[in-house]
């Protein structure tokens, strides 16, 4: 009898190993004529247990990891083909605690299915979303998703819905549908494993959202830092028209919707909307001033759709569910789950999806267990590069857009990076500086040039030349980078900055906390 | 074909689809490994643009470059959840072992060292790319194995 293995193709995987781990596997099965298939499934997100190679047993899928290719010939030797006892041996996938603990609904097929199979997709809920989506009028799919309370997953928090209907509302022959894949953001990576792991359901979200609001084409922005996830994504896209689910007369609806994957070029303002849109036409990426609206006036100056991966990608599930199912989980007016990313100096990093409202403590400790150095925890950069650090006082607040944004800080696309206590604040905070410098798309003078004397002004201050004054001079800048830029790019660095400053102001050699508001 | 034959044939493909430069200036650089100075009026010609316009484009993205890279291409993710993990001492360790500055190339041409920030690979950091292959937790060992077999392969 053929047993199935899963070794995954996310590219966090690959990056430990795992194509090794496929191919002896492979040669291993074929020297011990044991009859084997091998799917390439995404991964779980448990990236501390990557390579984690699966065995389809009639008790359920059995988990080892982390496995490396030396491994290999002793898992046969245990019988790990009948899910054998072996000190890899993680026992069943779906009791592992830190998988088991988690709400998954846009990440439940994560590492379950082979990514690129439609029937697989099929098999497990894939594209009931846009049959219900195919028997309703566009206003009541729009209606879902306003009544589900999705709000964009990108950063800003918009909510979908009105988006959605400003676009549908609009009249103009032709609109698009844009995802924004560039997640440039250090410490989020849930964007890339949709695209790896479940890349037809963004293909599906793209779809409803094509149907909800008469956008006949779609482009998907992803990063040139990712080709795996192209390479993935053009694979499923190919597969879900040759199955009629994309393409000309979906499924005999009579709608249509194409897809076409463009491949960016490294900067990390294009994940800003506008700048999006200019790159797209194939210019500079530079953020338009708005209005107009990319709702209005987005691609080639036709009304568009901007969202962000996991926005579309937790489409499917509201039409196929119906919007209260999804609202039901969150809390305030963040309704739904996030896919954390728990990242940087953490033992246990990975993807958790859970519903709004859980705090970051949990997040650290339950999910994450402590430092991956051993060392405490100093200091939490939650939201990107562009988020404030969020010192212990404050990981006991439930993760919610509105509560993070009344002490000043962010969830944004729920990326979490962890340090330890050997973390130089000042130098993270010099780092947030230069980083905007570098990245800066120029238009504004705030951001252009304030970025730079950020820079300087910190390393007067670390160096000790006149710190009082230069700390006054620091916070001032702040305060007109915040206020006087265009994007928010140059408008949140000073959130980083702020934060450390106040919340460690001894790595600045500030010896009595200064408590200025941030 | 010469070089400015190939940089030219791609962009003619492109030039009908639209938004095509970027996908035109991949090709072009994937084909290539960079895009030459002298292929940007080239290019220019096949969409209607001026050369400034192209430039501008070329020198704005972090991904094209116009001179070549080493045969080994490897970049060091500098963000935040690798900084986390000692990324600062991983760079100055591959600039110590290449023998080259950031953004420079080894002096036996054969080995070019980038910054990245942020290859997705932010709970398995720190991490590198070399020729777009990604590896994760690196060591200062790892690292010297996984480009002296980038090095030696063909
Ligand atoms: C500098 C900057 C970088 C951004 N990067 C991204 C990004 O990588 N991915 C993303 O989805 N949104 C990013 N955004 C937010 C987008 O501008 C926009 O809010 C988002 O694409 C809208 O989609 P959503 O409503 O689904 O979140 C960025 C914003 C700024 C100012
Ligand atoms: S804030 Fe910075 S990135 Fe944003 S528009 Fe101004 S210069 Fe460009
Ligand atoms: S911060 Fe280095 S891979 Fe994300």
């Amino acid at each position: 009898m053929t047993v199935t293995l899963y070794v995954p193709r996310d590219c966090a995987a690959l990056a430990v190993g795992a194509e090794r781990v496929a191919q002896r596997i492979a040669a291993e099965a074929c020297a011990r004529n044991a009859d084997v298939r091998i799917v390439r499934n995404g991964s779980r997100g448990l990236f501390w247990l990557e390579t984690l190679v699966e065995v389809a047993t009639p008790a359920g899928r059995v988990a080892y990891g982390p496995v490396t290719h030396a491994d290999v010939a002793g898992l046969f030797d245990a019988g790990f083909l009948a899910g054998g006892a072996h000190a890899l041996n993680l026992g069943l996938t779906e009791e592992i605690p830190y998988l088991k603990k988690q709400e998954r609904l846009t990440f439940a097929r994560m590492g379950v299915t082979d990514p690129v199979s439609v029937a697989d997709y099929v098999a497990h809920e894939g594209f009931a979303g846009l049959r219900r989506a195919l028997s309703l009028a566009p206003a009541e799919i729009v209606q879902q998703v306003l009544d589900s309370g999705l709000r964009g997953r990108g950063g800003a928090a918009f909510p979908a819905g009105i988006k959605w209907k400003t676009v549908l509302a609009a009249e103009a022959p032709q609109k698009y549908i844009v995802c924004n894949a560039d997640e440039g953001d250090s410490g989020t990576f849930s964007d890339r494993m949709t695209m790896e792991g479940d890349p037809l359901m963004l293909v599906e979200g793209m779809a409803i959202a094509g149907i909800a609001t008469g956008a006949t084409e779609g482009y998907i922005y992803v990063r040139s830092e990712y080709p795996h996830a192209i390479a993935t994504l053009d694979e499923a896209i190919r597969n879900a028209e040759q199955a009629g689910f994309l393409g000309d007369d979906i499924l005999e609806s009579g709608r249509s919707f194409r897809l076409i994957v463009r491949k960016a070029a490294g900067a990390y303002v294009c994940g800003e909307e506008t700048a999006l849109l200019e790159s797209l036409e194939g210019r500079r990426g530079i953020v338009r001033a708005k209005p107009p609206l990319p709702a209005l006036q987005g691609l080639f100056g036709q009304p568009t759709v901007i969202n962000n991966v996991i926005t579309l990608a937790s489409v499917p599930l509201i039409l196929a569910r119906g919007a209260d199912f999804y609202k039901n989980f969150g809390m305030g007016r963040s309704r739904g789950t996030l896919p954390f990313q728990l990242a940087g100096n953490i033992r246990h990093g990975g993807l958790v999806e859970k519903a709004f409202g859980l705090t970051l403590r949990e997040l650290l400790y339950d999910f994450g267990g402590g430092s991956a150095s051993g060392r405490p925890i100093k200091a939490v950069q939650v939201g990107g590069p562009l988020g404030a650090y969020v010192p212990e006082s404050q990981w006991d607040l439930p993760l919610d857009y509105e509560a993070y944004a009344a002490v000043g800080a962010v969830v944004g696309h729920g990326g979490i990076v962890v340090h330890d206590d050997a973390a130089d604040m000042s130098q993270l905070a010099r780092y947030a500086m230069e980083f905007c410098a570098i990245e800066s798309c120029g238009k504004c003078t705030p951001c252009r040039i304030g970025s730079t004397r950020g820079v300087e002004v910190i390393d007067r201050i670390t160096s000790n030349q006149n710190r009082p004054q230069q700390v006054i001079l620091l916070r001032d800048l702040c305060d007109t980078m915040l206020h006087g830029s265009l994007c928010a790019m140059g408008g949140m660095t000073p959130y980083p900055v702020l934060s450390a400053i106040n919340h460690y102001p001894e790595d600045f050699g500030i010896e009595a906390p200064d408590r200025a508001a941030a | 074909m010469h070089d400015l034959g190939i940089a030219t044939a791609i962009a003619a493909a492109h030039k009908d689809v639209p938004s095509g430069l970027l996908p035109a200036l991949h090709g072009i650089q994937d084909a290539l490994g960079h895009i030459p100075p002298e292929a940007v009026p080239l290019i220019a010609e096949q969409f209607n643009l001026s050369r400034a316009e192209v430039h501008g484009v070329v020198s704005y993205y972090h991904h094209f470059r116009s001179a070549p890279a080493g045969r080994v291409l490897v970049q060091v993710c500098r963000a935040e959840a690798c900084k986390s993990m000692g990324a600062d001492a991983l760079l100055a360790h591959a600039a110590d072992r290449l023998g080259c500055d950031v953004h420079g190339t080894s002096a036996d041409g054969q080995c070019s060292l980038e910054p990245v920030f942020c290859l997705g690979l932010c709970a398995s950091s720190p991490a590198i790319a070399v020729n777009d292959e990604v590896h994760a937790r690196i060591t200062p060992a790892l690292f010297d194995a996984i480009v002296e077999e980038a090095r030696s392969a063909s």
